[in-house]
């Protein structure tokens, strides 16, 4: 527990249970803020939104056995979208490892694909060594989630323990330094391109490189588009921007992607959900990627310049390199131009849904009333690409959603571990029903904790991203989707002593987002919306970008 | 393309675990691996043999090289570095010039014979894949009863500039 203070610890997320009560009986000595979840999964999910705001890695305690076992979807989610995460377990005493005891599980070697490294100490002196460790390669280069599994009997038994100031893992290498030759290879190409663009990913909000992004399109006027993660990268109400590319991406987004000869890719691994098919995607554009993995670079696309390094070092020397060849340009290109009609047009002329509570509408609604410095989660579904399409983030870094393993019932959790990262600014989820209920026994985290988080809660009362593909690609045959209106929202989110709001209207739900920031506890807005709304573009899977369906 | 690669590792439980998981999760292909403690004891070299096209080649070296527990990843060139495999077979004798003739073979493959009895024996070869295929070839007509290989062991040839 000492090892963990003296890392800067101030808050952990857990649940307890055999295996790992010493630990607790430590943490109650200890100045460390307990948060007692409901189920460990959401455990891991407070960790991770905590994480992913704060920067440093957030804490999660699980027994062993199925303890272990609940939060090995919420370390498989970090591990997914590189959040910094110490998630630590019981285990049976180390003399019965591997004898089946009641609540023994091999976590270890069930995490090992999900996780950036993982720690069994079998000496209670190991300790404080590897809990250093573990935050050393959980919070440096490409972050992740660190396991450490402590048997009983570890935590148990005493020992004199030393403190280590620093630590070195001969095998881990998180800083490259960026190769300048390959950045002004990268500058070069990227100014003798006649149709450039950006495409900016989760690394740009992991690395915190805004300023630098910024700086380059504004010196280029080159167009932005950003991967989902990325979403927020870039303020979205910029004249440059152009929003997320990808499955459900901005029409605008993906059709200037696909124009374009020449890309910047900072901080993005080219996933499927963003490029379509990796072929169309690279044909007859040059790719200039930067990441601080190295196993990124070729993973799913060919790359012309590849810049292996931190994203933000290697976005502020290219900017020094531009200021000295002084170029500065003004958005009179032909390009330029196109960029601007083709957002203009796609702005103004794509139907929107007919329903009163579309949820462009609502959304945007949302927008208007939510304070600009306001971090936003989502959940996973339908409502989550509506954010992606319809909520523009305008303070880059405010927006968080699981976009790699799409986890359902991420979105409230991780919305009270951001909270707790950033307790002054309003918490808001988006969330669908389907995914909210996943982890809702929240509320009492919420609630008892006093950490007040907002539900904006699209209620379409169906599975809805499901229901989209039975509609769209089984010819209707509906299956497994259907919610039935229930539960009634309002009623559970009183009967944890949360505030419930049913809101009808677009008028409702403004007032009822301002009410809720403006009170102290935890708000659920039940926005029933029409079950029948599609996403819209879509790119089909399996398809390219060109292939864009456009609403119809 | 067939390749070698030559992996240095932290000598520690679970390590042989991460890096054959590695492989099975990615869906790349291990062709033979052989596993042995280093000069240094806290070290094992790992030589793993694979299948895979030139970029499927290059991520499976990144991804080996990513993880934390790998201390260098090196791909070995075939005619830059010494490999050999060691293989045991135990052959059926069925009548009694078969101990001749299988001995003759063997010394001319420069192999070990060892256990001769009345209905088997056993030759140890340690070669390149190439000379065992084809001593394998030759053999099999006698009845092969039972193979055990090592899988390939390998060094790149040469010191730092020298190679």
């Amino acid at each position: 527990m000492l090892a963990l203070e003296k890392e800067g610890v101030e808050i952990a997320f857990g649940l307890p249970g055999g295996a790992n009560l010493p630990i607790y009986d430590e943490l109650y000595k200890s100045n460390i803020r307990h948060v007692l979840v409901r189920h460990e999964q959401s455990a891991s999910h407070m960790a991770d939104g905590f994480g992913r705001v704060s920067r440093r890695p957030g804490v999660c305690f699980a027994t062993s056995g199925p303890g272990a076992t609940n939060i090995v979807t919420g370390i498989a989610t970090a591990q997914a979208d590189s959040a910094p995460m110490i998630a630590i377990t019981g285990q049976v005493p180390s003399k019965m490892i591997g004898r089946d005891a009641f609540q023994e599980s091999d976590i270890i070697g069930i995490t090992n694909p999900i996780v950036k490294y993982a720690f069994q100490p079998m000496s209670p002196n190991e300790i404080p060594e590897v809990v250093k460790k573990a935050f050393y390669i959980a919070s440096t280069g490409r972050p992740g989630p660190v396991l450490i599994d402590i048997p009983k009997d570890v935590q148990q038994n005493e020992a004199e323990v030393r403190f280590p100031a620093e630590v070195k893992v001969r095998g881990y290498h998180p800083w490259v330094d960026p190769d300048i030759t390959q950045i002004e290879r990268a500058t070069e190409m990227l100014l003798s391109a006649e149709r450039p663009i950006i495409l900016a990913g989760g690394g740009v909000i992991i690395s915190s490189a805004f300023a630098e992004l910024q700086s380059i399109a504004e010196l280029l006027m080159i167009p932005v588009v950003t991967t989902f993660k990325g979403k927020g990268s870039f303020p979205e109400n910029h004249p440059l921007s152009l929003g997320p590319i990808g499955m459900h991406g901005h029409a605008e987004a993906n059709k200037m992607m696909t124009e374009a000869d020449c890309v910047l890719a900072c901080g993005s691994r080219f996933s499927d959900r963003s490029v379509g098919t990796f072929e169309e995607f690279e044909r007859n554009l040059k790719i200039i990627h930067m990441d601080v993995d190295p196993a990124e670079i070729g993973k799913n696309q060919t790359t012309n310049v590849a810049v292996v390094g931190d994203v933000k070092t290697s976005l502020r020397i290219m900017v020094k390199m531009l200021i000295q060849k002084a170029i500065k340009r003004n958005g009179e290109t032909a390009w330029a131009k196109k960029v601007k009609e083709t957002k203009e047009y796609y702005r103004e002329n794509l139907k929107i849904h007919p329903h009163p509570l579309a949820a462009s509408k609502v959304l945007k609604k949302l927008r208007e009333v939510l304070p600009a410095q306001s971090i936003v989660t989502t959940e996973v579904g339908q409502h989550q690409m509506w954010a992606s399409l319809f909520f523009d983030v305008i303070h880059p870094g405010t927006f968080f959603s699981s976009t790699g393993l799409g986890t359902m019932g991420w979105g409230f959790p991780a919305a009270i571990g951001a909270k707790a990262a950033k307790p002054d600014v309003p918490v808001l989820d988006i969330a669908g029903e389907g995914s909210f209920n996943m982890t809702e026994n929240s509320l009492a985290v919420s609630v008892l904790e006093d950490i007040p988080v907002i539900v904006f809660l699209l209620n379409n009362f169906t599975l809805g991203m499901v229901a989209q593909w039975q509609r769209t690609f089984y010819d209707r045959r509906m299956i497994g989707v259907d919610l039935k209106n229930c539960p009634d929202y309002v009623k559970i989110a009183e009967a944890y002593g949360a505030q419930g709001i049913r809101a009808t209207n677009l008028d409702e739900i403004g007032k009822a987002v301002q009410t809720a920031i403006k009170s102290d506890i935890a708000t659920v807005i039940d926005i029933p919306i029409d079950p029948q709304e599609d996403v819209s573009p879509f790119v089909a899977p399996g398809t390219s970008l060109k292939d864009m369906i456009l609403p119809s | 393309m067939w390749s070698i690669i030559s992996v240095l590792v932290e000598n520690k439980p679970g390590v042989l675990f991460k890096i054959t998981n590695l492989f099975r999760s990615r869906n790349y292909n291990i062709d033979s691996i052989s596993v042995g403690v280093t000069e240094n004891p806290e070290v094992s070299r790992m030589t793993i043999t694979t299948e895979a096209d030139e970029k499927q080649l290059n991520q499976i070296i990144k991804q080996l090289d990513k993880l934390i527990d790998t201390l260098e990843v090196k791909l070995l060139d075939e005619k830059k570095s010494v490999y050999r495999e060691l293989v045991m077979m135990k052959l059926k004798v069925s009548k009694p010039t078969d101990i001749k003739e299988i001995t003759d073979l063997a010394n001319a493959f420069k192999c070990d014979v060892h256990d001769v009895r009345k209905t088997s024996i056993i030759i140890e070869i340690t070669a390149t894949p190439d000379r065992i295929d084809a001593l394998t070839d030759l053999v099999k007509g006698y009845g092969i009863l039972e193979m055990a290989r090592t899988g390939i062991c390998a060094l790149a040839r040469g010191h730092g500039d020298e190679g």
